[in-house]
């Protein structure tokens, strides 16, 4: 396998004034309280993934479970306190300010929750803003700004200002304005959660198809755990600073690590995150009938199908061979028994 | 003992005034105290005690150190003052190229340095002034006035008055609309058609200077400010000084650095107007949204992007709204820099003031407010236009103010050479209306300030005496029987109570350096008048803005007012109580009252206003009437900010009672005005100044503590 585009190293970001001292005495075990009674504040408490090209990593947890933070961090708006942070295999603590600002120029985009578009600034102009930084010529930047204005579907109004345009609109010219240097890594800090939940729909469905166009390799935050299972590759939990698991949706949903994760768990609807591969057994000797379906379906488009068989069905993969098999009961199990199961 | 234990905080109070009461009865008046007394006017006396500190004399009147204390700081204004001597006449002499006598010349470098700032000023007025008015200077600047005997077409023509008039309506259209634009014209046409042309733009030119100077320091020091946390706190006390100081104080100084005239007076403007810029500047860029800046670090930006492209852009508003503060503090500097000789309606209103001639003194005050408004009302019109976008315009489109413009100058050109052939008696009206030809209502007035002396002298003349003799003068007397020592006490008590330790500590160490100067009793007599107006002031404005506030119209019109009164320059509202009461206390007092009214009215609707609506909504809900709301809702959440008020009351009413030293008071005012006229009083003016400012802190340091406490207390920031 290729380097990892993001590859973090036991991350440490505590806020305090002897952060780094005391960091150094915990000798990599960090406890919140203890930090807490000193006067120092845990943001990430030992965070140690990678992220590979082309994925897409959700970090999930509620206000204050440092999500923000990891991400500020290796975007290093922060400079995290201890630990490793390599972005394509370069030292991203060891940089310069000019290296650093390179790097921000060319390879990274972020999105905001508040949106943060300069208000003086059009619609245009806000999406043109990067580019010119960079020193790229007025009339070059402009027309590539227009590109990205037609990309999230914002033509005509492209010379509005961001007072003049709703949450979703103004969220859209964020993601172009994100997007305008063409970065390889994308960082997203809540990008929907200021938008009423309508919006915020489309804006998923929407997100979705410019990524499987750009292929970018993304980092997702948000509180929200059904957008995170929505759209994830991979999720991270996160609690208190610390990640309580990182995972596939369906291997979080079925096998929860902590108390904390299954709690989320609970209220998924299964059926429609989990697909077949996940729930099927192995080919069994019995008699299967004609119907087949895919191991790659989710469960809700293809219950019906396996539940009026009243038998046994047969999964197979993308080349149309028979890779296992799954009964209506396994299904009825999933979606109303599974639950019990884990308790 | 259980009340006690229910109300501890009043008992502690009650405690607190029962000490102070108790010291202020058993510390009798020494035998050989009067009020009147020489120390600061260092008269010598062989009653006097003296103490040697640093090498200065100091002699004063010894008393009780109970009564009052010995001026230990006494060798401070002279300390000063000597300082401020070595520095401009002996310290580091060097030699400087003479351009005149073409030879080098030794001089201190400091008095080099002011010097060449004074001449540097000196050029920028005369520039804008000649613009405007025409003359010789700035060409004689560049080259010389052999130069000019030799060339005699060589002169700015200056703008006739038309082109300025249209000008600045054409400008006003741009930002503020039809009503700006006709207000522009009207006023400007008004100031020429009665013959305040000349002193209007000399007065101008000093605020063109004097403005963008101030402009671009508060900006750069506003930006070092955010940027570095030390230069944040290095600023700080200047900063908080600089608010409660009176103007006049900062005057004497400069005399002494920068000498007399519009340049010195620029400089002083500018120490006053850059600490509110430097604020505002703060304070907008403190606001921007960190996520906005986060955008612009992950967009690549480099520090000077973020700043000139990001924070500066996203902060528009804050900055310009203190450049509009910048204009009022012009404004403001403009009359009372005419103590110090700078040009212009500050100083024909000074002169008439002198004179006692009201009309004159109106008109010049008409025209100054006038200019005043106009600036105020197109900045604030700055402040709040949002960015407007020209890409899809075609060039005429896009300049066509500019262009039309261009059109107004060469009508009024046209229109001046007309007017020069049409009136051949000297006077081109087209161009400028001479000062003597213009209407004048000055007569007017004059007869009829007369005519009020003559009708109404034995009410007037009743209410004076009943003010002076029965409210005035007993309760001087009784700010003047407080020994030194209760004072303390009670000061320093109410510090404890209200901020703890700390709290008491800053207050004292005030309090202290006020009980320590040569004067202590000059800052009695400011306190209570500053006392007085401020009871009647906040009176009147809290009565005023609640009535107000009691329908949506009225608030709209109140707010409205007070922001034309708080445009007018300080010195203006001498005017009309001079006309009324002539010189007495009771003039100084109702200017006071008058002026410090604003704020508390002010502050009374905003507080009453920033009522959460949905805390009123239940209110009514829960059937509250109309009465109840008002006190159990409304005016428990609302006096936090209405404390505010009461703070910015007292430094309104401290400043025009150091004003009011011009009619003739005897507190700390009539001692800066003095040093004004002294050779040595750069040392005593600064004192005093200081003096006055840290009186201000007292009430500023203990109010802003309460209402800190009280904001938190209640859950509303």
């Amino acid at each position: 396998m290729s380097e990892p585009v993001i590859k973090c190293q036991s991350v440490y970001k505590i806020f305090g004034a002897n952060a780094e001292r005391m960091l150094k005495e915990a000798n990599g075990n960090v406890d919140a309280k203890t930090f807490q009674e000193n006067g120092c504040i845990v943001g990430v408490n030992n965070a140690s993934f990678e992220v590979s090209k082309g994925e897409m990593l959700v970090v999930m947890g509620l206000s204050g479970s440092g999500k923000s933070t990891l991400l500020r961090c290796i975007s290093r708006l922060t400079d995290a306190t201890g630990g490793k942070i390599f972005i394509e295999g370069q030292d991203l603590l060891n940089l310069n300010n000019k290296e650093l600002i390179d790097l921000r120029r060319n390879k990274m985009g972020m999105v905001f929750q508040s949106f943060a578009l300069l208000p003086h600034k059009t619609v245009l102009e806000n999406i043109a803003f990067p580019l010119q930084i960079k020193g790229i010529k007025t009339e070059d930047s402009i027309n590539k700004a227009m590109d990205m204005v037609k990309l999230v579907g914002l033509d005509g109004r492209e010379n509005y200002f961001p007072r003049e345009l709703s949450g979703g609109q103004q969220q859209r010219v964020g993601i172009a304005r994100s997007l305008a240097v063409e970065p390889d890594i994308w960082f997203l800090d809540e990008p929907f959660s200021a938008l009423d939940p309508l919006i915020r729909k489309e804006m998923q469905d929407e997100f979705l198809r410019l990524q499987e166009k750009l292929q970018k390799t993304i980092m997702f935050i948000t509180h929200d755990f059904d957008e995170a299972l929505k759209l994830a590759d991979r999720i991270a939990i996160m609690k208190d600073g610390i990640i309580e698991q990182l995972d596939t949706p369906a291997n979080i949903v079925l096998n929860p690590a902590t108390e904390y994760v299954r709690k989320f768990t609970e209220e998924v609807p299964r059926e429609k995150v989990l697909l077949i591969k996940d729930v099927m057994d192995e080919i069994t000797s019995d008699n299967m009938g004609d119907i087949k379906v895919s191991k790659d379906e989710i469960i809700e488009n293809v219950a019906e199908k396996i539940l009026i068989q009243e038998k046994t069905v047969a999964v197979t993969d993308g080349k149309n061979n028979i890779v296992g098999s799954i009964n209506p009961a396994k299904i009825i199990n999933t979606v109303f028994g599974g639950r019990k199961n884990n308790h | 003992m259980e009340l006690l234990k229910k109300y501890p905080k009043l008992f502690q109070w009650l405690f607190l005034l029962a000490v102070f009461f108790a010291l202020c009865f058993a510390i009798d008046v020494p035998e050989t105290y009067k009020f009147i007394r020489g120390q600061a006017e260092f008269v010598k006396d062989p009653n006097q005690s003296a103490f040697v500190f640093l090498g200065k004399e100091v002699r004063y009147y010894a008393f009780d150190v109970f009564w009052r204390l010995p001026p230990l700081l006494g060798w401070l204004p002279i300390w000063i003052n000597d300082s401020l001597f070595f520095l401009m006449n002996d310290w580091m002499p060097m030699e400087f190229w003479n351009e005149d006598t073409q030879e080098y010349k030794t001089r201190p470098l400091v008095l080099q340095i002011t010097r060449n700032l004074t001449a540097f000023m000196t050029f920028l007025i005369e520039l804008i002034r000649e613009i405007l008015l025409g003359g010789l200077e700035t060409i004689v600047a560049f080259t010389s006035w052999d130069w000019i005997d030799a060339n005699p077409w060589a002169e700015l023509p200056g703008l006739p008055w038309t082109i300025v008039a249209a000008g600045s309506a054409i400008l006003a259209y741009k930002l503020g609309g039809k009503g700006l634009a006709l207000y522009a014209l009207l006023s400007m046409t008004y100031i020429s058609i009665f013959g305040q042309w000349k002193p209007s733009m000399q007065t101008l030119s000093f605020i063109l200077v004097a403005a963008p100077l101030s402009f671009i320091f508060g900006l750069g020091l506003g930006v070092a400010a955010y940027k570095s946390k030390r230069v944040e706190k290095a600023l700080y006390p200047i900063l908080l000084v600089m608010q409660t100081m009176p103007q006049y104080a900062v005057l004497v100084p400069a005399l002494v650095l920068f000498g007399v005239g519009d340049h010195a007076a620029v400089i002083i403007t500018m120490i006053v107007a850059v600490p509110p810029m430097i604020l505002l500047t703060l304070l907008g860029l403190r606001a921007v949204p960190p996520e906005v800046i986060e955008a612009g670090r992950m967009s690549g930006c480099s520090n000077w992007q973020l700043m000139s492209k990001v924070l500066i852009p996203t902060a528009r508003r804050d900055i310009l709204i203190g450049v509009n503060q910048v204009i009022m503090v012009c404004f403001s500097m403009a009359v009372i820099s005419a103590f110090i000789g700078a040009k212009g309606l500050g100083f024909n209103l000074l002169l008439a003031l002198n004179q006692l001639n009201i009309g004159l003194a109106l008109e010049a005050g008409l025209c100054i407010s006038l200019i005043a408004i106009l600036l105020d009302k197109m900045s604030l019109a700055w402040a709040n236009k949002q960015v407007d976008y020209f890409g899809n315009l075609n060039f005429f489109q896009r300049n066509k103010n500019s262009l039309f413009f261009g059109v107004i100058v060469l009508v009024g050109i046209l229109l001046a050479y007309f007017g020069s052939i049409y009136f051949k008696d000297g006077y081109n009206y087209l161009f400028e209306v001479p000062h003597n030809k213009g209407i004048s209502t000055a007569d007017f007035w004059n007869k009829g300030v007369d005519w009020i002396f003559d009708t109404f002298f034995v009410y007037i003349k009743a209410f004076n005496t009943w003010l002076i003799v029965d409210v005035l003068q007993p309760m001087r007397a009784l700010y003047l029987r407080m020994p030194a020592v209760a004072t303390l006490v009670l000061v320093v008590g109410a510090g404890y109570l209200i901020g703890g330790v700390r709290s008491a500590l800053v207050v004292c160490g005030l309090t202290l350096f006020i009980a320590l100067s040569p004067w202590w009793d000059r800052a009695l007599v400011t306190t209570y008048m500053a006392t007085f107006g401020v009871l009647v002031s906040c009176t009147i404005g809290f009565t005023v803005g609640t009535l107000c506030f009691q329908n949506k119209h009225s608030t709209n019109f109140m707010l409205n007012v007070c922001d034309i009164f708080q445009t007018f320059p300080s010195f203006v509202y001498l005017i009309p109580v001079m006309m009324l009461f002539g010189i007495t206390d009771t003039s100084v007092l109702i200017a006071v009252i008058v002026y410090a009214t604003i704020p508390a009215t002010r502050y009374t609707i905003e507080g009453l206003r920033s009522v959460p609506a949905g805390l009123h909504d239940a209110a009514t809900m829960s059937g509250v009437t109309k009465f109840q709301r008002l006190f159990k809702i409304e005016f428990p959440l609302a006096f936090p900010h209405m404390m505010l008020g009461l703070n910015q009351t007292i430094v309104f009413a401290l400043f025009m009672v150091i004003i009011g030293a011009f009619i003739g008071t005897e507190d700390l005012g009539q001692y800066i005005l003095k040093a004004l006229s002294d050779k040595k009083g750069a040392g005593i003016g600064l004192t005093l100044g200081i003096c006055v400012a840290f009186i201000g802190l007292i009430f500023d340091n203990l109010i802003r503590t309460w209402v800190g406490q009280r904001k938190k207390h209640l859950g509303i920031d």
